[in-house]
């Protein structure tokens, strides 16, 4: 695996990588009425966070194992949010201002149907989440909420969104996260896949790119049982 | 061996314990309340935690959640702002109405562990301490559960106070635990009741994630959880590994 390495200044990451769910307007109404049904029975309340432990962190050009038996990977091409400062208990119009950075993330799972209490087997496998070419620092505050996200796998086009049409905004994100858990300088706050997040067979190379913040490849290889 | 790590008098001190308390790597003994305790681990890597490992806690939560050893571990990660040393403070939402701790026997890896096989799995541990990880239910919703608002609360995850090294538990599935609130036993269990034990633990995680020395895995909690109120002193305690106070504000 490749290490990462983002030893530019002032941004060392602290291999806390925080992922949201079902951010995406889309992506939640794609599961229709089931939200309101068992087990459910209501749509997300308070932002639903998981985490990509350090086992998971590896870096721009990595070769990724997708398991034996697992006929694809879902690529949740993700915008990260590089924590700059202590943050906790922000309200929203200072958010931004604790968000020193912007990298791309590929948030990367196993296909599951289930959000009730998925297996970490299905997100925390090694190497399931390619983060770089580089953290890039802030651009205007307003910018960040409309970044084009495209998804490339074998530099054919699969996937075209947008950093938009989230329930929370980046600065919403940042603050009502940071009213339960301080965030901490190199934390990376990924602001949530899009819907119809390509699945992609092992033996192929995926290359994530978002406006403004360069590309992001890896490939996928079959694992092999020795 | 047992060492913590405390601040005193302006800087961090690895520490072992001591008829009057604990006595600092320079030689100076000091009381308990003399100290700072910290979690007892220089870099917390990885805190891996168990929902539903023991079959009373299980049941006692709801039928619906009812889990068996065939099952597969219910697994969650939370973060190292979580973390809190022995005798530490930690803050009761004005909001909640039902916050309870959950006494647990915490392993921490030693070394680089991958699709390490059970019966060899034991050889991977560093050492064990107790950890006191409070959940606020209000704030349970049926999305990944348990969401990180129930579980990761910053000062959440009390630990410590030793690190005792796994030479001295031989078995880490025959200990008794339990916890008192301000005096009265309120949770009782013993390790041998743990749906999925340590060793089988570490085989399964490491078979999809690498561990990695300073990773942490918290196992579970017995039944007998109960709501706390501010200012109440909750002590979690396993036989041979220690004793853990924090209070609530």
């Amino acid at each position: 695996m490749t290490p990462l390495a983002f030893d530019f200044a002032p941004w060392r990451l602290s291999g806390q990588v925080i992922g949201v769910l079902f951010n995406h307007r889309p992506a939640l109404a794609a599961l229709g009425d089931a939200v309101h049904q068992a087990p459910y029975k209501a749509p997300p309340k308070a932002p639903v966070l998981y985490l990509k432990p350090r086992n998971t962190q590896v870096g721009d050009g990595a070769t990724v194992i997708a398991p034996s038996g697992a006929a694809a990977v879902e690529v949740g091409a993700a915008l990260g949010l590089v924590i700059g400062r202590p943050t906790c208990r922000v309200p929203a119009d200072q958010a931004l201002a604790c968000v020193a950075g912007l990298v791309i993330v590929a948030d990367l799972s196993l296909p599951h149907d289930s959000f009730y209490r998925p297996s970490v087997r299905l997100k925390a496998r090694d190497g399931f989440c390619p983060i770089g070419p580089r953290v890039w620092p802030m651009p205007a505050a307003k910018a960040v909420d409309a970044l084009a996200v495209t998804v490339q796998i074998d530099g054919r086009r699969v996937h075209e969104t947008s950093t938009g049409d989230r329930f929370r905004s980046a600065a919403q994100l940042v603050a009502d996260v940071s009213a339960f858990m301080t965030l901490s300088p190199g934390d990376v706050l990924m602001l949530g896949v899009s819907a119809g997040a390509p699945q992609v067979a092992a033996g192929h190379e995926v290359t994530i790119t978002i406006e403004g913040l360069g590309e992001l490849r890896f490939r996928l290889q079959a694992e092999v049982i020795v | 061996m047992k060492t913590a790590r405390v601040a005193f008098a302006g800087a961090i001190h690895s520490a072992t314990p001591h008829a009057q308390g604990l006595q600092l790597a320079d030689g100076r003994v000091l009381t308990e309340d003399q100290v700072v305790w910290l979690p007892p681990l220089t870099e917390p890597g990885t805190i891996i935690a168990l929902g539903l490992n023991y079959a009373d806690h299980a049941k006692e939560l709801a039928k619906e959640l009812s889990s068996k050893a065939s099952d597969e571990p219910l697994v969650f990660l939370k973060g190292p702002g979580s973390l809190i040393g022995h005798r530490g403070l930690t803050r009761r939402p004005t909001d909640a109405t039902f916050m309870h701790y959950e006494c647990e026997l915490a392993v921490v890896i030693g070394r680089r562990t991958r699709r390490v096989q059970a019966a060899d799995a034991l050889a991977h541990v560093a050492g064990y301490t107790v950890c006191n990880d409070y959940a606020v239910r209000d704030y349970l919703e049926n999305w990944y559960r348990p969401n990180l608002r129930v579980k990761n609360r910053d000062g959440g995850t009390v630990l410590g106070p030793w690190l005792v090294s796994a030479d001295e538990v031989p078995d880490p599935q025959a200990l008794s635990l339990r916890t008192l609130v301000n005096g009265q036993r309120v949770q009782q269990g013993h390790t041998s009741d743990m749906l999925h034990g340590v060793a089988a633990l570490i085989e399964y995680l490491s078979d999809f994630m690498t561990l990695q020395p300073g990773d942490v895995i918290l196992t579970g909690t017995p039944e007998g959880t109960v709501n706390c109120q501010a200012g109440d002193q909750i002590v979690c305690e396993i036989d041979g590994i220690g004793q853990l106070l924090n209070t609530l504000y």
